[in-house]
């Protein structure tokens, strides 16, 4: 019963870390809508907390190394997918910005930045499928930094 | 001064209209040929397509030549005996285009003849070119190609086609569109809900590569522009992209990541057998055949930010082509394998299509719209097409290899994108 306190604390703490981390994140980009989590944390329940983990990581622009940010929320996926064998499929893409066949391998190499760290953390690689759409599906469409922001992202699905 | 020169030219964009395409001139080369083109005499019904319309615009396109049209005309000859040299004159006509067309058993001929106007003599001898009802369309293409070789001496491309893709939002959808140079006569290739990218002729026009989704994940698939007959080259775990024809039409350059990181790979369309071309842990892709298929070009992060390189095959001696700008992707080689032509962009600076001289290094930049790529050069060496973007929309523009003109084609109902410029045929 302690332990599954102490248990519970902990996992509490990771995303709580993970969550000011996004708050964080969100402040660097002001321009853009919504990288998924709200800045103001709430504090009650903390029993429903994995499922609030965010399912997009972000990328810098022409970068596929993962940011602090994006770190929190694998961490976060890693504990919940560690010892599951939950099919998991890594989206990658890119911004508009550049050429289409560079964007596809960068949102490669983006999915595989996330993959290789759920590996790290003992995720099994068998679970975990790596596709790039590079810019063909934006979720943002404008052409300001504002949309590519919200587009150089890995899904979670 | 030159400065204030450039942006008249710049403003003065002109539109030029035919049968359903208009082409518009945005920045045109400073003393272009004028011709006068008459309407092409017939005394039959109305035809479905207007011959010195298209020849008109297929001139204008070429960014060389300013065509006159019939309603600024002062006099109209049918033959070189009715010609009064000095209506032309007036009219700043350098050279006359005039023609007819008869009619027999459903077989439409139209002959032809070219005068300078300036020497007050014929250039061009009657020329009788011949076709079906569907073929009016060559026809004046076929026409335009002799007029234009006959006044630059530069082997014309009007004949020639494109293949392009064609992408539709809610619900997505993305069409492989082949059409004439102009835009004309689209016919749908392929079609599907996943998108579909990298179209490439194969060096002797008769089939296309290009990568689909439609299985959920990228693949390489080539396709006969006659039959519709399809064939899947590449089905591996990772990227299938980019594929790219060696100039004998035996073997695919493509990316892969089957080994995990994105490399260039090639492939042998006999016998299947796959050839890895680079190993460095960065991206490697967007291959691009020398002339003579003794190397490849390609983009890669090597060297942090996207540039471009060039492997010969045989050694595998790896070398930097490109210096300027902190952009350079995508790579396409100008038939006379002189010039690199790239996506280029420079701190601070939009992504424009640049022209790299392979032996000095030194570029010039082609265009200067925002969002510029996927050059593709016409098989005369004088033109390029690409993709660019004009109020959210995605169109086609096309531009001299010597950056004196740009011109935009007319938008389609969907975003047009990645066009690819067959040989000649």
């Amino acid at each position: 019963m302690i332990t599954k306190a102490i248990k519970q604390g902990l996992t509490f703490a990771v995303v709580m870390a993970f969550l000011v981390g996004c708050s964080s994140a969100s402040d660097k980009k002001k321009t853009t809508a919504a990288p998924a989590q709200t800045t103001t944390p709430v504090v009650q329940e903390a029993a429903p907390v994995v499922q609030e983990v965010a399912n997009v990581v972000y990328f810098e622009f022409n970068k596929y190394d993962l940011t602090p940010e994006a770190r929190a929320i694998l961490l976060a996926h890693a504990e919940k997918l560690k010892g599951s064998s939950v099919a998991v499929r890594l989206e990658g893409h890119a911004s508009e910005e550049g050429s289409r066949e560079y964007n596809m391998a960068l949102g490669e190499k983006r999915a595989k930045s996330a993959r290789d760290f759920l590996v790290l953390q003992g995720v099994k690689a068998a679970s975990l499928e790596t596709v790039s759409y590079g810019e063909e599906r934006p979720v943002a469409t404008g052409h300001d930094e504002a949309s590519y922001t919200q587009n150089r992202r890995v899904e979670i699905k | 001064m030159k400065h204030f020169l450039l942006l008249i030219t710049m403003c003065m964009a002109s539109y030029v209209s035919a049968q359903g395409a208009n082409i518009i001139i945005d920045k045109g080369v400073d003393n272009p040929t004028r011709i006068a083109v008459d309407n092409f005499y017939y005394t039959g019904p109305k035809l479905s397509e207007d011959i010195g319309e298209i020849i008109r615009n297929d001139l204008n396109f070429s960014g060389l030549f300013e065509s006159i049209p019939p309603e600024r005309l002062i006099t109209h000859p049918r033959t070189e005996s009715e010609i009064r040299y000095h209506d032309f004159k007036t009219i700043k006509a350098e050279y006359l285009l005039i023609g007819g067309i008869t009619e027999q058993a459903g077989r439409y001929s139209a002959s032809y003849e070219l005068f300078d106007v300036i020497q007050q003599k014929r250039v061009l001898m009657k020329i009788t070119v011949d076709g079906s009802d569907s073929q009016l369309r060559d026809i004046a293409h076929k026409i335009s190609d002799k007029v234009f070789e006959t006044l630059t001496n530069i082997r014309g491309i009007f004949s020639t086609k494109i293949i392009y893709v064609e992408a539709f939002q809610r619900p997505a959808r993305s069409r492989l569109m082949l059409s004439d140079v102009d835009g004309a006569r689209p016919r749908q290739l392929f079609e599907s809900k996943q998108p579909i990218l990298s179209p490439v002729w194969s060096p002797d026009g008769t089939r296309v590569a290009y990568v689909s989704f439609e299985s959920s994940r990228p693949a390489i698939y080539v396709q006969s522009i006659a039959t519709g007959r399809k064939e899947q080259i590449t089905n591996f775990k990772g990227l299938n992209g980019a594929p790219a024809w060696s100039p004998d039409g035996q073997k695919l350059a493509m990316v892969l990541s089957k080994d995990d990181n994105p490399e260039i790979y090639t492939v042998d369309l006999a016998t299947r057998a796959f050839t890895r071309v680079t190993n460095m842990y960065a991206i490697d892709t967007e291959p691009s055949w020398t002339i003579d298929g003794t190397g490849i070009f390609f983009t890669s992060d090597r060297g942090v930010r996207p540039q471009i390189y060039k492997v010969t095959l045989a050694t595998g001696i790896t070398e930097r082509v490109t210096f300027d700008g902190d952009y350079n992707a995508r790579g396409r080689v100008s038939p006379d394998g002189k010039s690199l032509v790239m996506v280029n962009k420079r701190p601070g600076g939009n992504y424009q299509i640049a022209a790299q001289d392979l032996k000095s290094g030194n570029i010039r930049i082609l265009t200067e719209t925002n969002y510029d790529e996927s050059p593709t050069i016409a098989p005369n060496g004088a033109m390029l097409m690409y993709a660019t973007n004009i109020g959210g929309k995605g169109i086609l523009g096309a531009a001299s290899l010597d950056a004196k003109y740009k011109v935009r084609l007319p938008g389609k109902q969907g975003d047009v994108r990645e066009p690819a410029w067959s040989p000649f045929f």
